[in-house]
């Protein structure tokens, strides 16, 4: 084995392949975008050198500056919302339900295989306010409370993709941190016990650090997906009440294909990938720590 | 294990020729094509929220389209109309597109395609045709005035805009019918007082609000006031131009359109209108098939129409509707072959009779004798009485500006943004592209 690895050309025959496809299709396409971004125009005009005015308008641009702000925050409030509620799925599952969970966790992570499309439709329904309440503001209604125009606002239709995200994909990360919980050693868990540790403290000194390893990974994932959000935000509001919910992605979109302007458009891409690079970094540097230490 | 390298080198040369393929293939997909290409289809790819067209089409392949069906069959593929624009651009570049195809919601991209030389001239191929003469000036001359100067697009509609209202309300609480602004609002306030919600509109569209902006604009200002913004003579936030807009967000803070304004939809609008709920609403002359359709529960008979009423002083006349040609259809020149043509023959030749007998005014010449109902009648003698048109609010901007301006019309009358600052966004959008 040491020899055919320690063959150039045997490399080259099992890295050739994959190399290439990702060279095709990822690493020129990259780097096409990145030399867009010193030109205008589109595929159907023509392209113009511009030198580095996108990059002025970028710095410039109040839209970018929101989209910004609005992919940072959700990005931030959904990856919090999936891992917290996937763990407590998960001990739910683990140290209460037990053996019975199977029920339940399928029930969880029904929504993860629903079209995103779909459960847009759910939620504009579900929250609907014209031309007649949805379930929620007829509940609002029932308790006394004024029913609200939920996708008319930019706060509020903030607060329904965030609930409507971590919804669809909490069964994902119940399920993947249920695997992780299941490798905690029985044995390890029973001598805390029998060295009188309770829930609290069971929980607080054991389970939380040796999930840690799995929490970080379901950090990585879920930040990955967050801050590249585009389909639920889109089929949900379109971006709006104005330009309130319009992440990164949806504005970088809107700019190249119905703007027609691709330069901007790679700008805008351009910004996003230096965003997910920041917190790939941030995340490999904390990875090299030994979390259950 | 010595024997390993050698084995392993035909392989490495296969996969080289496998990847050499793979990247011409990728090569050829990218490349576009000049030539005309012989389509497997009369594949027509419209806005999916048009539904007008397709049964006139269908009306026209049992009568005399019939031929030109048997040699190319019509097929037709519906997209959201938000998706247009970007869609035929896309193809074009590729060389992608479909034979006949509608027009997006942004003139000025639908120009793009007329000025890439990648639409069929009609002009041309209708007089070769001995068609030519089946389109009515009137739809021509609005055609021309929004694709950039050219007859590119044909008018498989003609509308004109005003506020349709329900006679009955009216006559039941002796409303005239308003020719003034302060008229209009003062029956308004009357009908909010009687229960009633007066404008039904959607937010969720956003246009039907800015409509009523270009409406007070063409009224105070003339015209011309938005031409003047796209040539740069005037600004939106010019004082004279956010009064408009003030105007509209105090309809909307007076709560004459209703809670929930903001994430009303399109059908719902038309709903609240047809279900009695609303006692007027702005919209154009297709929303007669939902007037004429059985889905309105007020009856055709209590559905009235009239100008968008004059504001004192103001240098427009009241007469000047606002009119378009809904989203007109295409063809692409590069598609265009003989079968296609027996197409766009039969299509001059029957399209405006089989639509007037299906109610609908087209901006082709119709000559059969169709008993409309009165609703249609009123609209059809506005049309052929009319002597001034003006255009819409987004019509002339880029397609930033007029994504901006109806995404945020809905902040407008809610309140969230005031009249300055939602000009202001859209005067933004206009000087950045």
């Amino acid at each position: 084995m040491k020899s055919v690895l320690g063959d150039p050309k045997a490399i080259a025959l099992l890295l050739g392949p994959a190399l290439l496809v990702y060279t095709l299709v990822m690493l020129v396409p990259i780097f096409w975008s990145l030399g867009l971004t010193f030109f205008t125009g589109n595929v159907l005009q023509g392209f113009e050198f511009n030198g580095i005015a996108n990059f002025e308008k970028l710095v410039n641009d109040k839209a970018v500056h929101d989209a910004f702000w609005f992919t940072v925050n959700y990005a931030i409030i959904v990856t919090i919302g999936q891992v917290v509620f996937g763990y407590g799925l998960a001990l739910l599952y683990h140290f209460v339900l037990r053996k019975s969970s199977v029920v339940v966790r399928t029930l969880v992570f029904f929504p993860v295989v629903l079209p995103t499309v779909a459960i847009s439709l759910l939620y504009q329904k579900l929250f609907q306010s014209a031309p007649n309440d949805g379930l929620v503001n007829e509940l609002l209604f029932n308790v006394g409370v004024t029913p609200i125009d939920w996708l008319g606002a930019g706060g509020t239709a903030f607060i329904v993709v965030i609930i409507m995200d971590i919804w669809r994909s909490v069964g994902f990360y119940g399920v993947l941190i249920f695997s992780g919980l299941l490798d905690i050693p029985d044995d390890i868990v029973e001598s805390a016990r029998i060295d009188g540790a309770r829930s609290w403290s069971l929980f607080r000194y054991i389970i939380l650090p040796m999930s840690l390893p799995i929490l970080f990974a379901s950090l990585i994932f879920s930040i990955n997906g967050t801050i590249k959000v585009f389909d639920s935000v889109f089929a949900l509001t379109g971006g709006g009440p104005g330009s309130s919910t319009t992440p990164l992605t949806l504005y970088m979109y809107r700019t190249a294909f119905q703007f027609s302007d691709y330069g901007y458009g790679s700008t805008i891409a351009l910004l996003l990938t230096i965003m997910s690079l920041l917190v790939t970094l941030v995340i490999f540097q904390q990875s090299r720590r030994d979390n259950t230490k | 294990m010595t024997t390993a390298p050698r084995r392993l080198r035909r392989p490495i040369l296969t996969s080289l020729a496998v990847a050499g393929a793979g990247a011409m293939l990728l090569s050829a997909c990218a490349g576009g094509g000049g030539a005309t290409t012989e389509p497997e289809s009369f594949l027509f790819t419209k806005n999916a929220e048009n539904t007008t067209t397709e049964p006139v089409l269908q009306a026209l392949v049992d009568g005399v389209c019939a031929d030109a069906n048997a040699a190319l069959p019509l097929e037709i593929n519906s997209i959201p109309q938000a998706e247009i624009d970007a869609q035929m651009q896309l193809l074009a570049s590729q060389g992608g597109l479909p034979p006949m195809f509608s027009a997006g919601g942004n003139p000025a991209e639908g120009a793009k395609l007329v000025d890439a030389g990648v639409v069929l001239d009609l002009d041309e191929a209708m007089t070769e045709l001995g068609v030519r003469d089946k389109v009515a000036e009137g739809a021509v001359s609005t055609i021309k005035k929004l694709y950039g100067g050219e007859f590119s697009f044909l008018p498989f509609q003609y509308n004109i805009e005003g506020i349709f209202y329900n006679t009955a309300i009216f006559e039941e609480n002796g409303w005239a019918v308003p020719t003034t602004w302060d008229e209009l609002l003062t029956v308004a306030g009357e009908a909010q007082a009687a229960g009633y919600t007066p404008f039904a509109a959607s937010g969720e569209q956003g246009w039907p609000l800015t409509r009523l902006v270009s409406g007070y604009l063409f009224r105070s200002l003339g015209g011309d006031a938005l031409q003047k913004v796209a040539d740069g003579e005037a600004k939106l936030t010019d004082p004279e131009y956010v009064a408009a807009a003030q105007a509209i967000a105090d309809l909307g803070a007076a709560g004459y359109f209703g809670d929930n304004v903001a994430s009303l939809d399109y059908d719902s609008a038309s709903n609240e209108f047809l279900t009695g709920n609303a006692v007027m609403i702005y919209m154009g002359s297709w929303l007669l098939g939902n007037i004429n359709g059985e889905g309105n529960e007020i009856g055709a008979d209590n559905v009235g129409f009239f100008k968008f009423p004059a504001v004192e002083g103001g240098a427009g006349s009241i007469d000047a509707y606002p009119s378009n040609v809904g989203l007109p259809a295409t063809f692409g020149s590069q598609t265009y072959t003989e079968d296609v043509a027996e197409w766009l023959k039969c299509i001059g030749e029957g399209y405006g009779n089989a639509a007037l007998e299906q109610g609908q005014i087209t901006g082709f010449v119709a000559d059969v004798e169709v008993e409309l109902p009165a609703i249609s009648q009123t609209i059809a003698d506005e049309i052929s009485t009319s002597t001034d048109s003006v255009l819409w609010f987004e019509a002339l901007f880029p397609a930033k500006a007029s994504s901006v301006s109806s995404t945020n019309a809905a902040l407008l009358v809610t309140g969230q943004l005031s009249a300055e600052e939602f000009m202001a966004l859209v005067q933004d959008a206009i000087d950045n592209p």
